[in-house]
C-alpha cells in the first residue's frame, strides 16, 4: 500500500517515506507510548477513530462529498459486533464480519436514497438516517440497552485450532490484532484509489460536469463511493465495540459525525493519511484535556478552529508544496 | 449508421424557457468531415443550440439526428459513447490532477474500465499508449506531468480537447475554443484543431466569436441572430452576405 497523492511530484516527504515512518511507529507504539505517560488502549481508539475517518475520507476528500452522518454506519457497526457476541456466538472474527456487513449494507442501501442530492442538501439527509438509527438504539431498551448502551458481551480469544491468541485478556495483543486490521482495511483503500475506479472519484471531486461528459455516470460512482466509505467506518465501528466491550448509542448520535468529519479535516482531507494525523491529535485532546475539565470540548473546537484557519489543507496537508489553489 | 446519412443533422430544433423562445426552427445538415462554425451575437441562441445537440436538455420541438439516428431522448452520457466529444466556453478539467492522469480518466473510461477495481498489464499498458497517442495529438507530451490547474488557457484547453479525444469521438463539438486568449493562444489552439480536421479527418462543429478563427478555419459557416439561422454557407459566401453584415458583421469590426 503506498499513500495516493494526486498532485505530481508534489510531497516534501516522499510517500513510501511517510510509509516507514508511519507504520514504523505504529508498530513500536506498545514501546514507546507508556514511556510518553500514555496507554496501549489509547492508541487502539486512535487507530479506530482513524479508521473511521479514513473511510469517511474516501467519500469527502477523495469524491468530494460530505456526509454528516458516518456515525451511523460506525454505531451500527459496533451494534452488529456486540449484539453477534451477545446473542449468537463467542467469536470476534464473526463479530466484525457481521458488524462490518449490518453497517456497510444499510449505508449502500440509504445511499440509494441520496446519490441525487447535492451538497449541502446531501449532508442534511444523511444527518436525519444518522439520528433515526440513534433513536432505534436509544429506545430499544431490551435488545440494544437503550440509554445505558449495550453490555454484556466481551471479545474472544482468536482460536486458530493449534493455537489461541488472548486478545479478550491481553491489551497489547489486542492493539496488534486492531492494527493488523487497520493494515488490511488501509491496504484496501491504497489499492481502491489507485484503481480506475478510485480515479473517477477523483474525476467527480474535481470536476463533475467534465465527469459526466466523459460519459462517467456520476450517480452510481457517488453511490459506490459511499456504500464503500460505509464499509470501512462500520469496520471501525466494529473495533471500537470490541475495544470498549461496550456499545454506546452516543456512537450513533451526529456528534460523533461531527468528530469523524473534524479528524479528517483536521489531519488533512485531501491526503491518505491525514485522518490518521487528525486521530492522534482528536484522541489525545479528549484523552488529556478530558481528564482536567469537562469542558473538553471546547478545546477540540478551538483547536479545530485554529488548523482550519492556520492550515486549511489540514495538518498532512503542510507535507504538500504549496501552489495551484485548493 | 448508414453512409449516407449526414454526421448531424437538426430539423427545425427549437427550445423555449419559459415563454423565451431561445432558439427556434433552427435546421442544419454537416457532413462527414466537415468544419463547422456556428457564429452569431451574444444571445443568439448558440449555446443552448450546443447544449440540445449534446443533450444537456431536450428540445422543445424539432429533431436532432446523429448518422442518421434520431437521439432526442438520448441522455448526455448516452451520446457521448456513441461518439459526441464536447469541450465547454468555460474549460471544464480536472485542475489539481496532472495532465496525464486528466487524459487517463478520460482514457480509462472511454475503453469502459472506470468501475474496474485493478487492470491486467496489458490493459495498463494499452491506456498508457492511448494516453500518449492523445497527448501527442494536444501536442502536451512535454506537459504531462504537470498540474492541469498549472498551465496556461490555451494549454489547459488543449488538454481539455485531449479529454474528448481520449472518448474517440466521430464529433468534436466545441463551445468557444479561443475565448479570452491572447493572439499567441488562439494561433497554437487553431492550430490545432486544424490538424484535427485535416490531419486526423475529425467532423467538427464549433461556436466562435474570433472571426479571424472561424474565416481561416471553417468549411461552412451557420450563422445564429435571436434564435433562428439568418444565413448558411461558405465563408466567402457569408462574407459577402447583406443580412449578415447588417445583423452581425458590421458591427463586430
Amino acid at each position: 500500500m503506498s499513500t495516493v497523492t494526486t498532485r505530481a511530484d508534489s510531497t516534501v516527504v516522499r510517500p513510501w517515506q511517510q510509509l516507514v515512518i508511519i507504520w514504523a511507529l505504529l508498530l513500536t507504539v506498545p514501546f514507546w507510548l507508556p514511556l510518553l505517560g500514555g496507554y496501549t488502549a489509547i492508541a487502539g481508539r486512535v487507530l479506530v477513530m482513524a479508521l473511521a475517518a479514513m473511510g469517511l475520507n474516501l467519500l469527502l476528500g477523495y469524491t468530494g462529498v460530505l456526509s454528516f452522518g458516518h456515525a451511523a454506519y460506525f454505531g451500527l457497526g459496533a451494534y452488529g459486533a456486540g449484539l453477534t457476541l451477545k446473542y449468537v456466538a463467542a467469536s470476534t472474527p464473526l463479530a466484525i464480519l457481521a458488524g462490518t456487513l449490518l453497517g456497510g449494507i444499510a449505508g449502500t442501501l440509504f445511499g440509494l436514497l441520496l446519490v441525487r442530492r447535492r451538497g449541502v442538501y446531501f449532508a442534511m439527509v444523511t444527518i436525519a438516517f444518522g439520528q433515526v438509527c440513534f433513536y432505534i438504539a436509544y429506545k430499544w431498551d431490551d435488545f440494544t440497552g437503550g440509554y445505558d448502551g449495550l453490555r454484556g458481551f466481551v471479545r474472544a480469544p482468536l482460536d486458530f485450532g493449534l493455537f489461541k491468541l488472548d486478545i479478550a485478556g491481553n491489551g497489547t495483543l489486542f492493539y496488534y490484532f486492531v492494527l493488523f486490521v487497520f493494515g488490511i482495511a488501509v491496504g484496501l483503500q491504497a489499492l481502491i484509489l489507485k484503481s480506475p475506479f478510485g480515479r473517477t472519484m477523483l474525476a467527480i471531486r474535481e470536476n463533475e460536469r467534465r465527469a459526466r461528459f466523459l460519459g462517467l455516470p456520476v450517480e452510481k460512482h457517488i453511490w459506490l463511493s459511499f456504500s464503500i466509505s460505509c464499509f470501512f467506518t462500520a469496520l471501525a465501528g466494529t473495533l471500537y465495540a470490541l475495544l470498549n466491550n461496550f456499545a454506546d448509542p452516543l456512537g450513533l448520535n451526529y456528534v460523533m459525525s461531527g468528530n469523524i468529519v473534524m479528524i479528517a479535516v483536521m489531519g488533512g482531507m485531501r491526503t491518505f493519511w491525514g485522518p490518521l494525523v487528525g486521530a492522534v491529535l482528536f484522541v489525545m485532546l479528549q484523552d488529556y484535556v478530558s481528564s482536567m475539565t469537562t469542558n473538553w470540548m471546547f478545546f477540540v473546537g478551538t483547536t479545530f478552529v485554529l488548523v482550519v484557519l492556520l492550515f486549511p489543507r489540514g495538518l498532512m496537508g503542510l507535507l504538500q508544496r504549496k501552489g495551484a489553489g485548493s | 449508421m448508414s453512409v449516407d446519412s449526414p454526421k448531424l443533422e437538426a430539423r427545425a430544433v427549437g427550445k423555449n424557457f419559459g415563454s423565451l423562445r431561445a432558439v427556434s426552427g433552427v435546421s442544419m445538415t454537416v457532413a462527414h468531415g466537415e468544419l463547422r462554425a456556428i457564429i452569431g451575437p451574444n444571445g443568439a441562441g448558440k449555446t443552448t443550440f450546443f447544449n440540445l445537440i449534446t443533450g444537456f436538455f431536450p428540445p422543445s420541438s424539432g429533431d436532432i439526428l446523429l448518422d442518421g439516428r434520431n437521439i432526442n431522448r438520448v441522455p448526455a452520457a448516452q451520446r457521448v459513447k456513441m461518439g459526441m466529444g464536447r469541450t465547454f466556453q468555460i474549460t471544464e478539467i480536472f485542475p489539481e490532477l496532472t495532465v496525464w492522469e486528466n487524459a487517463r480518466i478520460a482514457v480509462e473510461t472511454g475503453l469502459g474500465f472506470s468501475l474496474r477495481a485493478w487492470l491486467s498489464a496489458n490493459e495498463k499498458r494499452q491506456v498508457a499508449e492511448a494516453v500518449d497517442e492523445v497527448l501527442t495529438m494536444a501536442n502536451l507530451t512535454a506537459q504531462a506531468d504537470r498540474l492541469v490547474g498549472e498551465l496556461s488557457h490555451g494549454d489547459q484547453r488543449a488538454a481539455e480537447i485531449a479529454m474528448a479525444l481520449a472518448l474517440k469521438p466521430s464529433l468534436l463539438l466545441l463551445d468557444e475554443p479561443t475565448a479570452g486568449m491572447g493572439d499567441e493562444e488562439t494561433y497554437k489552439v487553431t492550430g490545432l484543431i486544424r490538424r484535427l480536421h485535416r490531419d486526423s479527418k475529425y467532423t467538427i462543429v464549433l461556436i466562435e466569436h474570433d472571426m479571424r478563427v472561424v474565416f481561416h478555419l471553417a468549411d461552412r459557416i451557420s450563422v445564429l441572430a435571436e434564435g433562428k439561422l439568418l444565413a448558411e454557407g461558405t465563408p466567402d459566401e457569408i462574407s459577402k452576405d447583406v443580412h449578415v453584415q447588417n445583423a452581425y458583421l458590421g458591427k463586430a469590426e
